[in-house]
């Protein structure tokens, strides 16, 4: 049995951990939300890309034609990355900056796959999606943001643990689900509170913890450049970057040719992070529901379009993956999006009620109603109940 | 005590856990498989949080 002095300090915990958290965790659930649906949303937007039809057995394009057709577009920037939905090839969406390395002034270019003619040129920086994605990412600050988000996360994990082992005293004379709605309305809350919270705990956790893994992912990145990256690309140490590189598509057919039973995921241009000044790095995904979510490096030369090397990710980078679809839920179709949507709002509830209780915790009428661990919990930690 | 008071708590748990990660292993039939674990803890929520109007036992 927890004694009155360790419910005081993880009462103590919990109030502080949760009280410091609770508004960055309103807007990180609210904006999340349009997140989980933004296929969706960017389709009633009409800000998606649709393919058009093309005749039955139309070859793809040369990738080297899909660059030249997003280069038309953006004669002054370079590549950074080319990339194509998981679950649809007809439409490569070619990303270009004005340096391999550039955060800012970045253009996206939507290509037909099949004719190598530009469909849309979506936006990356304007629109309500863009909003929400950075309220959610970075409040609008950068790494800097991503990394105070991060902080946020990990309070809510705390907030999270010290909740649960609170529950035990809190419940001590009540059934599971009991709620009081005779008594006051904060009581009411307060169960009401413990029940959504026990309920959802391994859901939030689980969000919670692979949000916060994802907050460092740019570091992870980095990480691996200087260790494994750096490792494949030793030959080239000390040699100057090329000025102009070869062809896209010879780069991709021989990464294929080395991974016959995977699929293409996204290519990183040379000088971006994730690859070499002097290599195309062509990632590739897997072919089961599991491995389609890891990526495989293949480094390709982009003078030579020969091979350099390609090495299975380190448990890093395999842990940032696997933490990407546990946090956007968007592994498990339409019913998972809904079931991630419901969960999502019944945590903004147990957010809001438990600023709710802190709010109404001095009501000398609704303190005659705690029973005892209550109370204990409610005392300023030190102070004799 | 209560008797039983981490039973629910520990099986709820158990099928969010399963939940995540069937989807994750497979699809079609583990898909479905995370639709039903998921949706065990939700639709609790919904039962004991709004739903049920008798009065509970204390």
């Amino acid at each position: 049995m927890i004694s009155p002095k360790a419910i005081r300090t993880w009462a103590w915990v919990h109030k502080w951990s949760s009280l410091v958290c609770t508004v960055f965790m309103l807007l990180l659930c609210l904006t999340g939300l349009p997140l989980i649906f933004h296929h969706e949303i960017n389709h009633l937007l009409g800000t998606d890309v649709e393919a058009p039809a093309v005749p039955a057995g139309t070859p793809m394009a040369d990738l080297d034609r899909v660059m030249a057709t997003a280069k038309a577009r953006n004669p002054s920037l370079g590549g950074m990355f080319v990339s194509r939905e998981p679950d649809d090839d007809r439409v490569w969406y070619v990303t270009m900056s004005p340096t391999p390395t550039s955060t800012s002034g970045l253009k996206q270019v939507a290509v037909d796959a099949r004719t190598a003619a530009p469909l849309a040129e979506p936006s990356l920086d304007s629109g309500f999606m863009y909003v929400m994605y950075s309220l959610h990412i970075d409040l609008f600050a950068g790494l800097p943001g991503t990394l105070f988000l991060g902080l946020m996360g990990i309070l809510l994990v705390v907030a999270t643990v010290s909740g649960v082992v609170l529950y035990a005293p809190f419940m001590r004379k009540l059934g599971f689900g009991d709620v009081r709605r005779e008594r006051s309305t904060r009581i009411k809350w307060l169960d009401l509170h413990n029940l959504l919270g026990i309920v959802t705990l391994v859901w939030v956790f689980v969000v919670g913890a692979t949000g916060v893994i994802n907050t460092w992912a740019d570091l992870v990145v980095k990480y691996w450049q200087n260790d494994q990256m750096a490792e494949m690309i030793a030959p080239y140490k000390g040699l100057p970057p090329p000025a102009t590189h070869g062809s896209l598509q010879k780069a991709v057919t021989a990464a294929l040719a080395l991974e016959p039973h995977m699929k293409l995921g996204f290519i990183a241009f040379p000088g971006t992070s994730f690859s070499s000044p002097h290599h195309y790095t062509v990632f590739m995904r897997g072919n089961t529901p599991f491995t389609s979510k890891l990526f495989k490096p293949v480094l390709v030369d982009s003078q030579t379009g020969q091979i350099t090397d390609s090495r299975e990710p380190p448990w890093y980078l395999t842990g940032l993956l696997l933490s990407q679809p546990l946090h956007f839920g968007d592994y498990g179709g339409r019913p998972m999006q809904i079931l991630w949507a419901v969960l999502d709002v019944l945590t903004i509830i147990v957010l809001g009620s438990g600023l709710y209780l802190w709010l109404k915790r001095r009501n000398p009428v609704v303190q005659r109603d705690l029973t005892e661990p209550e109370r204990l919990a409610e005392a300023p930690a030190g102070a004799n109940p | 005590m209560k008797s039983g008071l981490w039973t629910w708590p520990i099986v709820l748990g158990v099928l969010t856990t399963v939940g995540l990660m069937s989807a994750l292993l497979g699809d079609g039939v583990w898909d479905a498989l995370s639709w039903v674990t998921l949706g065990v803890p939700v639709v609790v929520c919904l039962w004991y949080g709004w739903l049920r109007r008798e009065k509970p036992a204390a």
